[in-house]
């Protein structure tokens, strides 16, 4: 019994079991999870590699310009630098340029292609590269740490904010997690919820940026109006929850209240490029009531009064707890679960490292049923653990690609899916196990599947699990078979 | 936009090859091949293929003319030759699957060698472990990381400095393979069809009993699989086969399945035959583990049995009459099966089972059996058929007489430890 446990915290509460992980845990599983706690500074992904958010926005900025400027020399100097690339091209394949380009780093198909139109590479360059680079030091965290709970607990409130890794947010979307969600994660809820929202891959993301209060300075000048998405979603998926209580109304006014929240560009007085701005002659003038309170106009603090409220609402409580439950736990979890964890957020403020412990302590998410199919991130980063980093960095983003969940690019501000059904469409386990197989073929032949079955399913998995591995008609199947077994696709 | 998505996923990923890690680097090497030196003015080929999962030999020669076998067998035991569904006369006491027409037709011609009654040293029943005996070389279970075929290229007589390599076919270098000596590896395009029949068959059975939920998303995908290819089939006609006479009688083989024969035989001889090729090469098929519903004739064995044929006919027409000759194609398998059919018209893991050696170097037309019987009495721990010929002593005597490896190496580098097993005399010439 005592290993079943030890599985749930490395599995359930965790990445998934390296080999030599089980004996790590000890008598007291949940003291194993909650010791990692200790450990919270790790989450920050601090990297002397990664670049904040604004460098990285005021680098493509930068660039953007050089674009526009380009556009003015002389037509046929332009025309002449096109031409030569198109002869280049044309003439040798383009092997020097990517050879110049490989020599720094790889770089796209696309950004071949474009290299056409030179303006246009840099600042896409630069967003796949910090896009890259964030992906690469997430997934090698992801693969080698020993403060699991902590970094699931990142990633589900990464997705629980979640933003799209398109357009300017490419190069943002990993900064924007270092920057809003990963210092949070053990903090409070209303601060991850102010940092998220003022941060410029949300306000990009969901069209912030975009909104003028009708009757602002800047408003009526340019004759531009509101933009409600970002307030709408923020009622709806980032606190009270859709069945929240909220009214149209609501969410106007708050649009309203949030206008002027925007991202500084070039021309920007006093704030650097690319930071967080709060534009006052865009934000609409005024008293709003939103949920039944009135707020006076106070520039941006109404704003910021808003949010702590929407954080303290009983709404936001049951749709955290809820949401909680249902990724650690089961797509239909024990009620009572939801209940102890609502408490503990209403209790202590939306103190999320007490929320995390009334998690890890309830008896209710131990049961020892595994319900939780991994999401396909989840799934390479557990396959890595258990082949010791064999599966690298690239190769996960490729595998959870494939798997249909690309990394910061889900389908919508709802964020990838959390329940069985949003990954068990009928290709999506055949799917699995071509990554199955492609991952048994890199594995070394003499790796036998028996031994990493106890060292990363423990030796308690399912006899059937087992018996399935030890008939295997070959060490390639057998592995293949681990993979797939439920032991590992379910948590 | 969504291209522009793309653009950076291919930016990061790496591609299938890199990520196997075989492919592309390997064959730039092999226009640079020296030529092997074998010794003598025969310039003789050996391709090694290991049969994974325990192939039943009873099935594939089955000894029609014992008097227990019908007994043992029952319901999937093989008619006689002559018969309905009968097999193809080999002896008085063996007929071959007739899914195998090919084979019969080099068996004939005294191109096939089947030894029967025939085992490695292992005596359990794993296949990993049974696998590991096989391709090791190794008197009984040990870690090696080395094959018994990569030692005997070591020890090939030398001329002058050239040295031979070895082929590999497929995504993994098989452990009989592996080595000091250079091996180029190749996978053919066929390892990209996904999902191979048993794993999925293994997968199913095990979500059957233990996850409901999964079990019915993996039915749901095998299922719009099929129709894929069925609409698939309906759109672009029949795929290409090679020129095959005996197709026909090899009953009514998937395609798919058919190819991932044919197409590693096929690269195999491609590279083995011309004269600057590799020499010595190794692939392996995997499913031959037929636990349940075996299908001796019109099933599951008996359309492996036809796509095995199929690639010993691809690798004959591929090498042509010259190379042909001077080569053996030798066919093993960990273990065989149980004797006796089980509850669910399957074999389990046994001991004792078939080898084939074919090619025109071969003294064929022949069974080579110490046949022990199919008694009750004579079966190997009650269950098994009995072996009475060692593999390593056949491997031995093709690896002197055919590559000329000194009788001293092969006792003591390329089989450690096995001095008292005497490579068998008139195998090939």
């Amino acid at each position: 019994m005592s290993t079943r446990m030890a599985m749930i915290a490395l599995r359930r509460f965790g990445l998934g079991a390296r080999p030599g992980d089980i004996a790590k845990v000890g008598a007291d599983p949940r003291g194993f999870v909650l010791a990692q706690f200790d450990r919270r500074t790790e989450i920050l992904l601090d990297d002397p590699d990664l670049e904040p958010s604004h460098v990285t926005m005021a680098a493509a900025q930068v660039a953007q310009q050089q674009q526009r400027l380009a556009r003015l020399i002389p037509r046929e100097s332009v025309l002449d630098a096109a031409q030569q690339a198109i002869a280049t091209n044309s003439k040798t394949d383009n092997t020097e340029q990517r050879q110049a380009a490989r020599a720094q780093r790889p770089i796209t198909e696309m950004e071949q292609k474009a290299s056409v139109q030179p303006p246009m590479q840099k600042a896409n360059r630069i967003r796949v590269e910090n896009f890259v680079d964030e992906a690469t030091v997430r997934f090698r965290h992801q693969a080698s740490t020993d403060a699991s709970f902590p970094e699931r607990l990142a990633m589900f409130w990464s997705n629980h904010f979640c933003v799209m890794a398109r357009g300017p947010v490419r190069g943002i979307a990993g900064a924007y997690e270092r920057e809003a969600i990963r210092p949070h994660v053990l903090g409070r809820f209303a601060d991850m919820l102010k940092a998220v929202e003022q941060h410029p891959a949300m306000l990009i993301y969901l069209d912030n940026q975009l909104s003028f209060g009708p009757n602002s300075q800047a408003g009526k000048n340019q004759k531009k109006g509101l933009n409600e998405n970002l307030a709408r979603e923020i009622l709806e998926l980032h606190t009270l929850g859709v069945d929240g209580g909220y009214t149209q109304a609501d969410v106007t006014n708050f649009a309203r209240i949030i206008t002027g929240w925007t991202v500084a560009g070039m021309n920007t007085p006093g704030v650097a490029a690319g930071r967080f701005f709060y534009h006052a002659q865009r934000h609409e003038p005024g008293a709003w009531a939103v949920l039944g309170k009135s707020y006076a106009d106070r520039g941006m603090q109404a704003g910021l009064d808003c949010l702590d409220d929407f954080a303290r609402h009983p709404g936001t409580a049951r749709h955290v707890a809820r949401k909680l439950a249902c990724h650690f736990v089961a797509d239909d979890p024990p009620p009572s679960l939801v209940a102890k964890l609502e408490k503990s957020f209403r209790d202590t403020d939306g103190n999320l490292a007490e929320v995390s412990r009334t998690l890890v302590s309830a008896d209710e998410a131990w049961s020892l049923e595994a319900k939780k199919l991994l999401p396909p991130i989840d799934l390479v980063v557990a396959l890595s653990r258990s082949l010791l980093h064999r599966v690298g960095a690239g190769e996960m983003l490729r595998l959870a690609n494939q798997l249909g969940q690309s990394l910061w690019q889900p389908g919508s501000p709802k964020g990838f899916p959390d329940d069985d059904n949003g990954w068990t469409n009928p290709s999506a386990l055949n799917e699995r196990l071509r990554i199955a197989e492609q991952v048994a073929r890199v594995l070394d032949k003499s790796a036998d599947p028996r031994q990493l079955a106890d060292a990363v399913l423990g030796p308690d998995m399912h006899a059937l699990t087992r018996q399935a591995i030890e008939r295997a008609e070959t060490r390639e199947q057998g592995l293949e078979l681990l993979v797939m077994s439920p032991d590992f696709q379910r948590r | 936009m969504s291209h522009d998505h793309l653009s950076c996923n291919e930016n990061l990923a790496l591609t299938r090859r890199r990520l196997l890690g075989g492919g592309a680097a390997s064959l730039a090497l092999w226009g640079f091949m020296p030529r092997a030196a074998i010794a003598g003015t025969r310039d003789p080929r050996l391709l090694t293929v290991i049969l994974r999962g325990g192939l039943d030999g009873i099935s594939l020669a089955a000894p029609v003319g014992d008097p227990d076998y019908v007994r043992l067998r029952q319901a999937i035991a093989m008619a006689k030759p002559g018969e309905t569904g009968g097999g193809l006369p080999l002896t008085d006491l063996f007929a071959l699957n007739p899914h195998m027409p090919f084979l019969h037709t080099l068996y004939q011609k005294k191109e096939a060698l089947i030894v029967h009654a025939v085992h490695t040293p292992y005596r359990e029943r794993s296949h990993f472990d049974g696998q590991d005996v096989l391709e090791s070389g190794m008197p009984g279970v040990a870690k090696m990381a080395d094959g018994w075929l990569n030692r005997a290229l070591m020890n090939l007589p030398q001329q002058g400095k050239v040295s031979a390599k070895g082929l590999s076919l497929g995504p993994v270098v098989p452990l009989v393979m592996r080595g000091k000596a250079e091996v180029l590896s190749w996978i053919p395009k066929v390892y990209n069809l996904p999902l191979r029949e048993s794993t999925v068959a293994r997968l199913m059975d095990l979500y059957s009993h233990t996850d409901p939920g999964l079990a019915k998303a993996l039915t749901n995908g095998l299922e719009m699989v099929r129709v894929a290819d069925a609409s698939a089939a309906t759109v672009a006609g029949a795929p290409a086969q090679p020129a095959q006479a005996p197709m026909a009688a090899r009953g009514s083989l998937n395609p798919n399945q058919f190819r991932e024969f044919t197409e590693a035989a096929e690269t195999a001889a491609k590279f083995m035959k011309p004269a600057d090729g590799p020499r010595i090469g190794a692939l392996s098929y995997n499913g031959w583990d037929t636990h349940a519903n075996e299908g001796v004739v019109q099933g599951t064995l008996g359309n492996r049995l036809g796509g095995l044929d199929a690639a010993i006919q691809a690798m004959h027409d591929g090498l042509g009459p010259e190379v042909w000759k001077d080569t053996v194609v030798m066919i093993v398998t960990e273990f065989g099966r149980t004797a006796r059919v089980n509850g669910t018209s399957g074999t389990d893991h046994g001991s004792a089972t078939c080898a084939l050696f074919v090619g025109g170097a071969i003294k064929g037309g022949r069974v080579l059996a110490d046949w022990p019987g199919l008694a009750d009495v004579n079966l190997y721990e009650n269950r098994d058929l009995k072996p009475t010929t060692d593999l390593r002593a056949i491997f031995k005597g093709v690896l002197r007489d055919h590559l000329g490896i000194p009788d001293g190496a092969l006792a003591s580098v390329v089989f450690p430890d096995s001095g008292s097993v005497k490579g068998v005399d008139g195998l090939v010439g």
